[in-house]
């Protein structure tokens, strides 16, 4: 019967928002805090920020020298 | 009062139980406690390699773990690997329907993975002699929207039928189904630790999920529209979205709730994709407009613009060194800039 149907998708509802309201919450500037520590820690190492010099830039098409 | 009236009282006061929940722990937001941080460099990259071969608009784009190969995917009906360095086809994958939406890359790198219109998952073994489908997962009612190996007997699917599923693909059989989104699931990404995964969808929430028990752990709120793409931020504790309501969104794990919005007025066409370099600064995002542009995650300013393609960027991709970005287009092709 829809009706009963539609109870059970209601419970499953109710279910899932205690589930939800259940867990806890740290700060935000906690939050922000080590979010800013992880890409500051790890900036050195991002290839995209710091820049890829020619030399060791594996997509640039690399012009070969030889001796005729 | 009725059964069906008292669960529906109670669900409203839950509602607004995790609504005070969330407001209390709101004691700032990302961009304000970001004040002191350096701003980001503007961020100026060239196209380094262009990947022809494609001869329709490609749907997708996955790097390989070794930082080297990559596939594509294309509605000319074929899967593509490529070698990014020298900007060669390894490989081409014909595909049993050109209806393909996505595909992925075993961090292995023996196998890959297809889907799309047909509701199937397909995969691939790259490393026979000759390329062999080695199994054709078939229980979606919906189209399949991304995938993704856990390893080379895992595989987590997300599908127009609003499910998403973790399969085992010794078996064919789905382990563990997704069941909360309702509206179509549009996107999915792994955690760093692999124990949960994020999943947005056409409801315009981001759900955050338990891999191994099935339980949806979290809802993130505050799209408008489709959710088209999802990731983690490499530290594991938040998550990026992108969506047709043309803003990106960075959702805090921990404090539950949206910490930053990338937006601006110029701005009208919806996100298609994104890509994050490898310390979370940078986020790289495709646009229906044909660009993709480069927001600084901690402050949520644009930082720069990758303009090339002639059509909608349709994909993004950082491999795991962090070495480049990968577009690719409606108009067939794909770009590697640095």
């Amino acid at each position: 019967m829809s009706g009963s149907s539609n109870i059970v998708a209601m419970k499953k509802v109710v279910q899932q928002l205690r589930f939800e309201a259940n867990i806890n919450r740290v700060k935000v500037s906690q939050a922000a805090a080590e979010l800013q520590q992880f890409c500051i820690q790890n900036a050195l190492q991002d290839p995209l920020l710091t820049g890829v010099s020619s030399s060791t830039n594996p997509f640039r098409t690399q012009k070969v020298c030889s001796f005729l | 009062m009725g059964e069906m009236e008292q669960m529906k009282k109670e669900a409203e006061a839950l509602k607004t139980q995790i609504e005070a929940a969330r407001k209390a722990v709101h004691d700032t937001d990302m961009a304000s406690a970001a004040a002191g941080v350096a701003p980001a460099p503007q961020v100026q990259l060239k196209t380094r390699k262009t990947l022809k071969g494609h001869l329709a608009k490609i749907y997708a784009m996955h790097w390989s773990t070794d930082n080297r190969l990559m596939v594509s995917a294309s509605q000319d009906g074929k899967l593509l690997i490529w070698d990014s360095h020298s900007g060669n086809k390894v490989n081409a994958v014909p595909l049993k329907s050109s209806w393909v939406m996505t595909c992925a890359y075993a961090p292995s790198g023996n196998l890959v993975a297809s889907g799309g219109l047909d509701n199937m998952c397909t995969v691939y073994n790259l490393k026979t002699p000759v390329i062999k489908t080695v199994k054709e997962l078939d229980a979606h009612t919906g189209y399949l929207s991304c995938a993704r190996f856990l390893s080379d007997t895992e595989i987590l699917t997300s599908s127009g039928d609003t499910t998403c599923a973790l399969w085992d693909l010794e078996t064919g059989k789905q382990k563990t189904v997704f069941l909360n989104h309702v509206g179509d699931c549009m996107c999915l990404s792994l955690s760093p630790d692999m124990n949960s995964f994020v999943s947005g969808a056409c409801d315009s929430l981001a759900k955050l999920w338990d891999v191994r028990d099935g339980q949806c752990k979290q809802t993130f709120q505050g799209h408008t529209s489709d959710i088209n793409a999802i990731s983690f931020i490499p530290s594991g504790n938040a998550i990026i979205t992108g969506s047709d309501d043309c803003t990106c969104k960075m959702y805090d794990i921990r404090a539950d709730q949206e910490v930053i919005c990338y937006q601006d007025a110029a701005l009208n066409s919806g996100v298609t994709s994104l890509a994050l370099s490898t310390s979370g600064r940078l986020i790289f995002a495709g646009y229906d407009d044909f660009n993709c542009n480069i927001w600084d995650s901690l402050k949520g300013e644009k930082v720069g613009v990758l303009s090339g393609h002639d059509n909608r960027v349709s994909c993004t991709g950082v491999p795991e060194d962090g070495m480049c970005v990968c577009t690719g287009s409606w108009d067939s092709f794909l770009k590697i800039w640095n």
